[in-house]
């Protein structure tokens, strides 16, 4: 299996060799931070796209189909529309937070995006509490909501701004006590060695019976954390408007919708790592002829492939499900998701203390 | 009756009792007309809890409102008429804590005629804006564009209202307190269907009080029916509720058919009851469709579209209209029906049944679809009636309000459906409601289809045409209510004062009742399980 890493240290040697330690290191950061943002872009934009046909198959409909071959370029065409549009001034709003807001918002999902393990070698950030960084960073985004809620000077958008709130809080526990659990089973909070223990087989298959319950609960919560339907209150279109981003314009609005979309392919990408394997490909124990045959198949597209499915399966609910009510989704929450996480956490130790696991 | 009426002239000997073409009339002095009301609201033999409708009236001399009591129990139905002579400042009992839906339609009547009801809780314009000049109903009105010119700055929107006193005076109050959260939805708003305004009170994600605010597409259309003629106005109720476009022109026609006493083809009256349904299939298609949008089902709306594009190019082939079809006309219908009109029809009986039970597994049987309106916005019968919330809202809450049933018309006594009703009356069940009528007009439609007898599809009316004097009310079941026209001829070519039960306007009227103290997610969930539709709603 082809290890990128072959290709990152060959730039590292190169760069070392025209220019001292210090520089190098400051050209790879730059270098880094570039690919990154344009990595981010573009899925955002591939995103975007996906979005519009899925949803135009679900509904009877063709989606974007004028913008070169297929639409394909319809989300380019938009981007460049977002780019130009002129950001309005709001009177009466807090200038300063109303501007910082979408940067917060934009800047939590680029450090939680760089965490991600895309192929054999390609990681960013890679440490021993990788995956503890992960939800901290990822998290930081509420205050970006919140933030544009309130900075908005506009009551649609502060009611989204504390439903968000609500909402984000409550399903932070589920998230971060369903990636426990996994935790437990693997023994590893660095996301590398947790994507190279799963070389045997996925966590997902390993861990059974209470890897399942917290795979389904990480899909629902992070659902939830996504702000995607049916947990879209924070932006419900038919009650608040469009929720904390009504005031939002031009770029600022761009971002909010870039980190929306971002944050759904981070879900689906910690899924992935957590409990599909991360870029493993698929092995069977026993058919050998079979596992070499997976392994001819690039890391890169078993990361990427996974995360779609993932993707696929949240816009499905999305395009199925009406939307629940405050006081619904905070029971969802609280009464059922959070004491059956915490029973399965419980569980999962069991399991992994008499080694009841693959 | 007869005996209700000796009843009322030994007790109250200053109600005059006439006797019109088909109701009697119960004319009563201001001093008398609330005893009036209360005796006919709670006496045995009398039982009106329904007030259908209220019409002011500006009679030249006197300024006064018109009630079409009916009594949901015995099923008869009486005019109560009550007027002063004072133009300044007339003065009126209220009896909107008789009937809540008077509540409305005395604001609305002071809005139009400048006629104030002492003891009503809440005397402000309904439509209008509030520096309108003069009333605009009376016959005396200065209609001059420089009176009232089109005005660049904004209306202000009062926190204050006022009630008159019965001794004179007045008395005002603020509709909300300081601390209080008042968040508008609308008037322009995804989920209100329209140009409609509430100002809501939340605490938190509590509704505490809505204030509704009507007129944003007030079009003045009963002001525009005073100088028009009879086939003239036909096309303006076809614009009060665009989803019921044919049944409530079907109303007025029948309106002005019955005091012309002109009879109808059979064939035309066998077209008007197909495109009644088929109309009705089509809002209520639609209803399913945007309720669906509403509670955040995006796909469902797609749906609910397709389908009820196939009955619009049913419409459309045999009218030439999509949402307006201007196919009724006095004495008939425009032409005669498309070649290919019963062979659609019978295709689209086809096609809809298994849709309608994708429809059930997507949405209706959806566990957050059923959580959403299990038990939101609760309305009681007796409410129902109060406020006069007929149609599928009134049905979904146990009360039998059929008209098709109740009064039939056009073919309906000829073909056997089922009156959907439930008593549960929560959200659920008014949607549950409107499905399963969909299911009803299929059913009609079936039986129809095949049987449209052979023959004229109109009959010749003069160009002109002169009511004879007097009053007349006729309504149908439009698609979400009881939707009748009330005409007072005085033997003109054009009528005296034409008013418009719309089917909306109680539904909106009964929204603060049922969101205080739900959440605001639950507010959508009620508007759009009540299914108003605003112009008609504004007129």
């Amino acid at each position: 299996m082809f290890d990128f890493s072959v290709i990152t240290q060959w730039i590292d040697q190169l760069l070392r060799g025209v220019m001292p330690d210090a520089a190098a290191t400051v050209v790879e950061c730059v270098i880094i931070g570039l690919c990154l943002l344009l990595g981010y872009s573009v899925i955002a934009l591939a995103l975007i796209y996906v979005e519009r046909k899925v949803c135009a198959w679900f509904q009877c409909r063709l989606g974007p189909n004028r913008v070169g071959p297929f639409g394909v370029l319809q989300s380019v065409a938009d981007m460049i529309k977002m780019l130009i549009k002129e950001i309005i001034e709001i009177k009466h709003v807090d200038k300063f937070l109303f501007g910082l807001a979408p940067y917060i918002v934009i800047v939590a999902s680029v450090a939680a995006f760089a965490c991600l393990p895309f192929a054999k070698g390609l990681q960013v950030l890679d440490f021993n509490v990788g995956i503890f960084f992960l939800i901290a960073v990822s998290s930081i985004g509420i205050v970006g909501i919140l933030l544009a809620g309130w900075a908005s000077n506009n009551k649609y958008s502060l009611i989204g701004a504390m439903r968000s709130g609500a909402q984000m809080i409550s399903y932070e526990l589920s998230i971060g006590l369903s990636i426990l659990t996994m935790v437990v089973l693997s023994g590893t909070l660095q996301i590398s060695e947790l994507v190279e223990g799963q070389a045997d087989g996925w966590l997902l298959f390993k861990g059974h019976v209470p890897a399942l319950i917290a795979f389904v609960i990480y899909l629902v919560a992070g659902t939830a954390e996504t702000n995607r339907g049916p947990f879209d209150l924070p932006e419900a279109d038919s009650e608040l408007t469009a929720g904390y981003h009504t005031e939002y314009s031009g770029m600022h609005f761009g971002f909010f919708y870039l980190a929306e979309y971002l944050n759904l392919f981070i879900v689906a990408g910690v899924a992935t790592t957590l409990f599909l394997g991360g870029w493993m490909p698929l092995h069977v124990p026993g058919w050998e002829g079979f596992n070499q045959v997976m392994d001819y198949i690039p890391s890169i597209f078993w990361f990427f492939g996974k995360v779609g499915v993932m993707i696929f399966v949240i816009m499905w609910f999305k395009w199925t499900f009406p939307r629940l009510r405050i006081d619904q989704l905070l029971r969802l929450e609280w009464k059922y998701l959070l004491p059956i996480n915490l029973l399965n956490l419980l569980l999962m130790v069991i399991v992994v203390v008499y080694e009841l696991h693959f | 009756m007869m005996m209700l009426k000796d009843k009322i002239v030994a007790r109250m000997p200053e109600v005059r009792v006439e006797e019109g073409a088909s109701l009697l009339t119960l004319v009563t002095p201001p001093e008398q007309y609330r005893a009036l009301a209360l005796f006919l609201r709670d006496d045995e033999e009398a039982r009106f809890d329904f007030m259908v409708c209220m019409t002011g009236m500006d009679w030249g001399d006197s300024l006064g409102v018109v009630l079409l009591l009916e009594s949901t129990a015995l099923g008869h139905r009486v005019y109560v008429q009550t007027g002063t002579p004072e133009r300044d400042e007339p003065l009126l009992p209220t009896v909107s804590d008789l009937w809540e839906t008077a509540n409305l339609n005395e604001r609305e009547v002071y809005d139009f005629f400048g006629i104030r009801f002492a003891g009503h809780p809440d005397t402000r314009r309904l439509f209008l804006r509030n520096d309108w000049v003069g009333h605009p109903l009376r016959k005396d009105y200065n209609a001059d564009g420089l009176v009232n010119p089109v005005r660049l700055e904004s209306d202000e929107t009062p926190d204050d209202t006022r009630s008159f006193l019965s001794g004179g005076g007045e008395e005002t109050r603020s509709l909300f307190d300081d601390e209080e959260y008042v968040v508008n939805i609308g008037p322009q708003h995804p989920a209100t269907h329209g140009v409609l305004r509430f100002r809501v009170a939340l605490e938190g994600e509590i509704v505490k009080k809505v204030d509704v605010h009507c007129g944003y597409i007030h079009r003045g259309i009963e002001k525009m029916c005073e100088s028009l003629t009879y086939p003239q106005m036909l096309p303006l109720a076809d614009r009060l509720d665009y989803l019921a476009a044919h049944q409530h022109r079907h109303a007025l026609c029948l309106c002005v058919e019955e005091a012309l006493q002109v009879e109808v083809p059979e064939r035309a009256m066998y077209i008007r009851t197909i495109m009644d349904e088929l109309n009705r299939l089509s809002s209520h298609l639609l209803f399913w469709s945007t309720l669906c949008m509403d509670l955040g089902a995006l796909t469902a709306f797609f749906y609910g579209f397709r389908d009820r594009e196939k009955v619009l190019d049913i419409m459309e082939e045999t009218t030439g209209g999509r949402l307006i079809q201007h196919y009724n006309v006095i004495g008939g219908v425009t032409a005669d029906i498309h070649p290919n009109f019963t062979r659609r029809i019978k295709e689209f009986i086809k096609y809809l049944p298994p849709m309608l039970k994708e429809y059930n597994e997507v949405f209706t049987g959806n566990v957050i679809a059923q959580q959403r309106m299990m038990g939101v916005g609760v309305l009681s019968q007796e409410d129902a009636i109060s406020y006069g919330v007929t149609g599928p809202s009134g049905r979904a809450s146990g009360w039998a309000c059929d008209v098709r049933k109740r009064r039939p018309y056009g073919v309906y006594d000829k073909v056997d459906f089922k009156e959907i009703v439930h008593a549960e009356g929560d959200s659920f069940h008014r949607y549950l409601v409107r499905v399963e009528e969909i299911v009803e007009s299929l059913h009609i439609l079936e039986q129809l289809v095949d049987n449209i007898p052979p023959g004229e599809f109109a009959v010749k009316t003069k160009p002109v045409i002169k009511l004879p004097e007097g009053r007349y009310f006729k309504s149908v079941e439009g698609s979400r209510g009881e939707f009748g026209v009330y005409i007072e001829s005085r033997g003109e070519k054009t009528p005296y004062r034409l008013k418009f039960r719309s089917t909306s306007f109680p539904l909106v009227s009964v929204v603060p009742l049922l969101a205080r103290g739900s959440k605001i997610a639950d507010l959508i969930a009620i508007g759009g399980t009540l299914d108003y539709i605003v112009p008609d709603v504004d007129r």
